[in-house]
């Protein structure tokens, strides 16, 4: 605990020597935008020099030797670990308790929406909550199932040691918790009422806490550019032998994929958000229309990050969710190429809809149909993904294991996901539907049904390789069944919200719309209540569950064949892959040999 | 013949670590050339090819010249090591930072000159200061890590055969450049 508390110290030394230093400097008061800035900017590094940074790693570039944190169990959580499992366990357990922060806002905003009026919160309190929700919830779809499952996964499956820069991929997970403080400590400084996605001109004008939400994104936005280039680099270079680009476990073809979106398009929200900054604290005008400025702009930078976002969500959750299906269908996967193609697809598309966000903004009308166009082509890739989905489960014997109940929820919300993004896509109808509860259900059946349930799904599937014991299965089984009937119920009406009209991040609404409402709250209780099913089994089984061996689902990718929990660098002898990992049922088929490359022993 | 696990896995790494180390800098390039391309893009939609003819040309030009001189100078640190001259790889690195600190008192001179002319109130103007405090703090960063790698240099650091530190340095170096070879026009020229 050592290095959490010295990076606590650090950190708060930084923010107030930075805010200080400002007020000393410029005068003013440190609750300024500027102090703030340059508070958070030396509280980061103190927080990071503090943590291990320093000790880990820049104690080289001054020519002495690293000391890197030699912590062992349950301590190696809280200090620089740089093991990649232990990094996306780090991850696992802050995205699932962040998810949960999150669904309990979700909670009380339904229970202000659960009658018309405003009965508790103020319309100003209403949309500040929804907008913390909201970001809570963004990040913990872009980074829960890509941190979680991708360092976790990634290097076991392609028979690697760890991730090609072990320091950078730990920087990655500890430059997350200043993001969080940053975030949920902006009530202090008036919090932030834009929504997640920060539209100027609002964003420019407003209270000092959408400062600390600019920082904290940003620094959110560089945790997941490096991850994404380091997974890139992992897959690129440290294959086992013989693992081809045609033999990659699909999870990892997801993983890979997304993290190129990443990668790149990330950018575009920092720059974003940081001219937001400028016309904040350096005078400049970008956003003010009165000097030429252009809001526009900030809605075509942060809709290039923010569409492609909704695939750095789903692309590994598609790979999670493939994973699930084919070892539990016992099958090969189904048009595994075709997938692969899918996946391609969806990266070149993804950045050229975005203005598809914008039909009633303003823009130009030419734009209007080619990006209609666009959009609708997505269908074609993901469907792809779709096919290959059902064609595994197809006639296959199937296992009926909780994750795999997950699974078929999966199908049914993204589908109903899917089909309603093209009344969204469609110019005409996403005139009437724009900014309505339509919009709400919709995203929420793909980033919830898509990707918060592969989350969910995946902690079950691989629980006994990360805790080396079972869950339980019954709760388990109850679980997929409540949690996917319990979110149908609550967003199924809001459709009929949205299409009759309902505006969202309003407080209070006419009678006309109280029935859908009332039920919709009274399913959020109802689903949120589930959870506590969820987190008891796992927590519950993470301690006393049986003993799960290391390969409870039989199944024939790399990381089944370790010990669970897999040993510090995971293969002692390097593997060596000499087929495709999905021929179940295919005689004679082998995935990899248990003999090293390099044969011999220590 | 049998190789111990340990010496298997070092050999391993001795293969992919060269070209995980140059692919992950590459990839970090491209990152960021996303990053100076949002910037560059807001100039043009913002004020398109519009520029103040109150601009100081030949100020801008004199520094797009030490800047690219500085390429050079870096070029030669890295082939100077690589050919085990150390004392080559100290006298051009310290070139090299000499060279990055005039482009940076430049840019600060242009910088409040700018302020006067254009100030950020103006369209041009805020994509001036973002743009060139963009590019400033890139150009800032280069001189921190040739700083580190000649401090690590002259320690004894970095050998013929083991010279990433440098070789990074050196590229992230040119990449700098590059950038400003594309905003010098997009602010002074179009
Ligand atoms: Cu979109």
């Amino acid at each position: 605990m050592r290095p959490l508390i010295r990076a606590v110290v650090l950190g708060l030394v930084g923010y107030v020597a930075g805010a200080w230093l400002t007020v000393a400097v410029r005068g003013g008061s440190p609750s300024d935008d500027v102090a703030v800035v340059f508070g958070f900017i030396l509280g980061l590094i103190g927080w990071l020099m503090g943590i291990g940074v320093w000790n880990a790693w820049a104690r080289e570039w001054f020519g002495l030797p690293a000391k890197p944190d030699q912590a062992t169990g349950w301590k190696r959580y809280f200090t620089f670990n740089t093991d990649h499992k232990v990094i996306g366990i780090q991850y696992l357990v802050t995205f699932i308790a962040i998810l949960l922060l999150g669904g309990a806002m979700a909670l009380v905003m339904r229970m202000e929406l659960a009658r018309p009026g405003q009965d508790f919160l103020t319309l100003d309190a209403y949309n500040k909550l929804m907008s913390m929700h909201g970001i809570l919830m963004v990040a913990t779809a872009v980074a829960g199932v890509l941190g979680a499952f991708g360092n976790y996964l990634v290097p076991l499956m392609i028979g690697a040691r760890d991730m090609a820069f072990p320091r950078v991929n730990a920087l990655s997970f500890w430059l997350i918790p200043p993001v969080a403080i940053g975030l949920l400590s902006a009530p202090l400084l008036g919090s932030f009422d834009t929504g997640w996605t920060a539209y100027p001109p609002l964003s420019v004008v407003n209270q000092g806490g959408q400062v600390l939400f600019i920082l904290a994104v940003t620094t959110f936005g560089l945790s997941s550019i490096l991850g994404g280039l380091n997974i890139v680099t992992t897959v690129a270079t440290m294959r086992a032998p013989g693992m081809t680009w045609g033999r990659l476990p699909i999870f990892v073809w997801g993983a890979f994929c997304a993290s190129i979106l990443s990668l790149l398009v990330t950018q575009f929200f920092a720059a974003s958000l940081i001219l937001i900054l400028l016309d904040r604290v350096a005078g400049t005008t970008f956003f003010g229309a009165a000097a030429g400025g252009d809001p526009l702009l900030y809605q075509h930078m942060f809709w290039f990050y923010s569409h492609p976002a909704v695939y750095i969500m789903v692309l590994p959750a598609f790979g999670v969710m493939l994973e699930i299906i084919t070892h539990l269908a016992r099958k090969p996967l189904f048009a595994y190429k075709a997938v692969v193609a899918g996946f391609w697809g969806i990266v070149g598309l993804s950045t050229i809809v975005w203005a598809h966000h914008m039909f009633t903004s303003g823009m130009a009308e030419q734009l209007h149909a080619p990006f209609m166009a666009l959009t609708e082509a997505i269908s074609i890739p993901t469907g792809l993904v779709f096919l290959g989905a059902l064609g595994t489960l197809w006639q296959g014997k199937l296992q009926s294991k909780t994750p795999l109940w997950l699974a078929f929820g999966w199908l049914f919300n993204f589908a109903i996901g899917g089909i309603t993004g093209i009344y969204l896509a469609d110019v005409a109808t996403d005139i009437h539907l724009q900014d309505t509860y339509f919009v709400v259900a919709h995203f929420h059946y793909t980033i919830v049904g898509g990707t918060i349930f592969a989350l969910i799904a995946g902690s079950y599937f691989w629980f006994p390789k990360i805790t080396g014991r079972m869950y339980n299965e019954r709760l388990g089984k109850i679980f997929a069944v409540w949690l996917t009937v319990g979110f149908n119920l609550v967003f199924i009406p809001l459709f009929w919200l949205g299409v009759n009209g309902l505006n969202r991040r309003v407080a209070d609404y006419p009678e006309f719309y109280a029935g859908p409402n009332a039920f919709a709250s009274v399913a959020a209780y109802i689903l949120g209540a589930g959870f506590l099913l969820y987190a008891g089994n796992l927590l519950w089984s993470a301690r006393r569950g049986p003993a799960a061996g290391p390969n409870p689902w039989n199944a024939r990718t790399l990381e089944w064949q370790l010990p669970s929990p897999p040993p510090e660098h995971n293969f002692p002898l390097l593997p060596e892959v000499v087929g495709h990992p999905y021929d179940y049922g295919v005689p004679g088929s082998v995935h990899a040999a248990q003999e090293a490359a390099e044969g011999g022993e220590e | 013949m049998a190789l111990s696990a340990g010496a298997a896995h070092e050999r391993a790494e001795a293969m992919w670590r060269p070209r995980a180390n140059r692919l992950g800098l590459w990839l970090f390039f491209a990152s960021e050339a996303f990053l100076f391309a949002a910037f560059i893009s807001a100039r043009f939609v913002t004020s398109g090819t519009d520029k103040p003819d109150t601009l100081n040309q030949p100020l801008a030009l004199g520094i797009t010249v030490v800047l690219l001189a500085s390429s050079i100078s870096a070029y030669l640190a890295e082939t100077s090591i690589a050919h085990g001259d150390r004392k080559g790889l100290i006298r051009y690195l310290s070139i090299t930072i000499l060279l990055g600190l005039v482009f940076l008192v430049g840019v600060v001179f242009e910088f409040r000159e700018a302020m006067e002319y254009f100030p950020p109130g103006t369209i041009y103007g805020s994509n001036f200061v973002a743009l060139i405090g963009l590019h400033g703090f890139h150009v800032f960063t280069g001189i921190v890590a040739l700083a580190v790698a000649l401090g690590l240099g002259k320690k004894g650091h970095f050998e013929p055969d083991d010279y990433w530190g440098v070789e990074g340095v050196v590229k992230y170096w040119h990449f700098v450049d590059l950038a400003w070879v594309i905003i010098y026009p997009t602010l002074y020229l179009f």
